[in-house]
């Protein structure tokens, strides 16, 4: 399908093979551990988000439940929403810091070193 | 209400006056496109969370959701979930990757690997539109509010407050660029929380900080809705049709966020990826702080204000955060409360305007007609500069127009066309290897005209009392959120495009995830 495969090597200017450093494997582990957090998560939180709107649309009963006082299973499933968004910004933070960030920063500055 | 107009005024009065002078102090170092239009990406993390929250906090999230709960109780409540959550899609996918990849603009992002000319085109677009609909609520906001807090109740004198706000806007745009924008609304949205959060507390002291004791009496007090006040469907739960419709804008939300264009340039005034991280992190708390909020000041509203006092006040259900600020704190709390909501509009509309103009300038002007080659990047600002005025002229006549038109609705179709014809494209284009320009048009143009085909169609705009044209029917599409079918659409079109396409750019794409995963060569804080 493809008919433009042609490679060009790094330019006179001495730029970058950019599809050499995305081949090489520091960057395809900066990327796994990127994807490998994101992805799953992004689905995780969808779906949880998609679950609470489907029973407040559909489970009017179940949602009206008082479990305590005048507190329904609706309003505890809605503040719960708002703890897992916490959950998960804090989550993706300690995440970002302790395995993107590093490895980010040493390619960053092999990159930027080698052509200051 | 018996708030005093006088009153009202002169805290607002001092609110300009002070915020003019920051705006003021903060262009004296605005000299290139890099500062005026991303505040020469000098704001840390936190202060520019603040500016996030700001930007974000429109008074349709203050006044609109307290009103929602006041009257609907739990199904307002939804609103403020689906708006806080979608904060997740920013944080977890664009945010960093963006501020990595751009420099100004969606636009930025889109035509790094694609062809420049007719992405550009087509994300300036998008973000016109986003941005016309957006500024079209708040100024209709501004003249409902006016009603409301001013006791100004005649079209003429509406007009004239929506006028002023909008020079006012224009004012804070010409003067502070971006910088002073953003110290806008910094000075609101601390204001604004401050305020909601006196308010909450003041409340929930009423109740001996018993949540369910609030809620009892807000049911009691509400003898229409009774218990169902504290469940979900008393909105949107009557039909098949409408609980679709409550799907759909559910869907809107918490897609729309990470495509308001007025959001995604925030990314672009900090230094780095991790700065805008931590942005969006504080954004998260401070909005779920504020939408903890508003759900005690809606049931607090409900109890102490009572529904039907509310719906026959002059803002309808928009009266209930104020009403609620007079039965706690009296005239001087109203005209605080009335003060920030009138910043709330003004902070956002001036964000909204310098958004819009920004575009403008880089992706048309300088990009487009120039190729480019701009042969000074004086030149990108002064275009900048004057787009504003004209956005801002536009602003007001449209909001003049639309004065005493639904703002839900229009905040919804903001959203709808942010979630349908900017975010797949975002998100293709940071993620998808093979995706190229035929995808972004396909998704972007094909998004754009699927969410407003199926507004005019809807039964928002024509067939029933409550609609924009109430004495014709041409409402041949049931839903009056058009993202259920838009959004999925939009995404299925940026596929077709692209695999009909035979153009893929390896060599860019690998050169654009390089630099969005690391930063390398991203444009760094301009020092003076």
């Amino acid at each position: 399908m493809s008919t433009s495969e042609q490679h060009s090597p790094a330019d006179a200017q001495g730029n970058h093979n950019w599809v050499d450093v995305q081949n090489s494997p520091d960057f395809r582990e900066l990327r796994r551990r990127l994807r490998s957090f994101v992805f799953p998560m992004a689905g995780l939180f969808l779906a949880w988000y998609l679950l609470y709107v489907l029973l407040a649309d559909y489970a009017h009963g179940f949602m009206s439940t008082k479990v305590f006082g005048n507190i329904n299973v609706g309003l505890i499933l809605g503040l719960l929403q708002f703890v897992s968004t916490f959950v998960i910004t804090t989550l993706y933070v300690r995440h970002a810091n302790k395995n993107l960030d590093p490895k980010a920063e040493k390619l960053r500055n092999e990159l930027e070193g080698g052509h200051a | 209400m018996n708030g005093n107009p006088l009153l009202n005024i002169g805290i607002f009065a001092i609110f300009v006056a002070a915020t003019l002078v920051v705006v003021i102090r903060a262009s004296r170092n605005t000299k290139t496109a890099a500062d005026y239009l991303a505040a020469g990406r000098s704001f840390t993390g936190p202060q520019n969370g603040v500016a996030i929250a700001g930007d974000y906090l429109s008074a349709a999230s203050f006044l609109g959701i307290a009103g929602a709960i006041a009257l609907n109780g739990y199904d307002g409540f939804l609103y403020s979930i689906g708006f806080l959550v979608a904060w997740l899609v920013a944080l977890l996918l664009v945010a960093e990757l963006l501020r990595n990849t751009g420099k100004y603009t969606m636009g930025d992002v889109l035509s790094f690997r694609m062809r420049q000319r007719p992405v550009r085109a087509a994300a300036a677009t998008s973000t016109m539109a986003v941005s016309f609909f957006y500024l079209l609520a708040q100024m209709a906001g501004a003249g409902g509010l006016v009603a409301l807090l001013l006791n100004i109740t005649g079209k003429g004198g509406q007009a004239i407050v929506i006028a002023v706000v909008g020079a006012l806007m224009i004012a804070y745009v010409l003067i502070g660029g971006m910088k002073g924008t953003t110290w806008v609304q910094i000075i609101k949205a601390v204001l604004l929380i401050i305020g909601a959060g006196v308010m909450t507390i003041w409340v929930l002291g009423k109740f001996g900080l018993n949540l369910s004791g609030l809620l009892g009496s807000a049911v009691e007090n509400a003898p229409k809705a009774g218990e169902k006040l504290l469940g979900p469907g008393l909105q949107y739960g009557a039909t098949g049709t409408s609980k679709l419709d409550f799907l759909s804008l559910a869907l809107a939300l918490v897609l729309g966020t990470a495509g308001l264009p007025h959001i995604l340039m925030r990314f672009y005034t900090v230094p780095t990826a991790k700065e805008a991280r931590r942005s969006v992190v504080w954004a998260i708390w401070l909005i779920g702080l504020f939408y903890l909020f508003t759900l005690v000041l809606g049931y607090g509203a409900a109890a102490l204000v009572g529904p039907d006092k509310i719906r026959s006040a002059p803002g309808g259900a928009n009266s209930a955060a104020p009403l609620l600020a007079e039965a706690l704190g009296g005239p001087l709390l109203l005209g605080l409360i009335a003060a920030v909501a009138f910043a709330t509009i003004l902070a956002v509309v001036a964000g909204l305007t310098i958004t819009a103009s920004a575009s403008f300038a880089h992706d048309i002007y300088a990009n487009i007609i120039k190729k480019g080659e701009a042969e000074d990047k004086d030149a990108e600002v002064k275009v900048a500069r004057r787009t504003a005025i004209v956005i801002g002229i536009v602003s007001i006549l449209g909001g003049i127009a639309a004065n005493g038109q639904n703002i839900a609705f229009l905040v919804a179709l903001a959203f709808a066309v942010a979630a349908s014809a900017n975010l797949p494209t975002i998100l293709y284009s940071l993620f998808w290897k093979r995706f190229n320009t035929s995808g972004a048009l396909w998704s972007i143009y094909g998004g754009l005209a699927v969410t407003i085909t199926l507004i005019v169609l809807s039964p928002a705009v024509s067939g029933k009392p409550t609609s924009m044209f109430k004495n014709v029917d041409f409402a041949l599409f049931p839903l009056s959120n058009p993202g259920i079918v838009s959004i999925p659409v939009a995404f299925i079109l940026g596929y077709i495009g692209t695999v009909l396409s035979k153009e893929n750019d390896k060599e860019k794409y690998a050169e654009m995830e390089v630099r969005a995963l690391t930063g390398v060569g991203a444009e760094k804080a301009v020092s003076h």
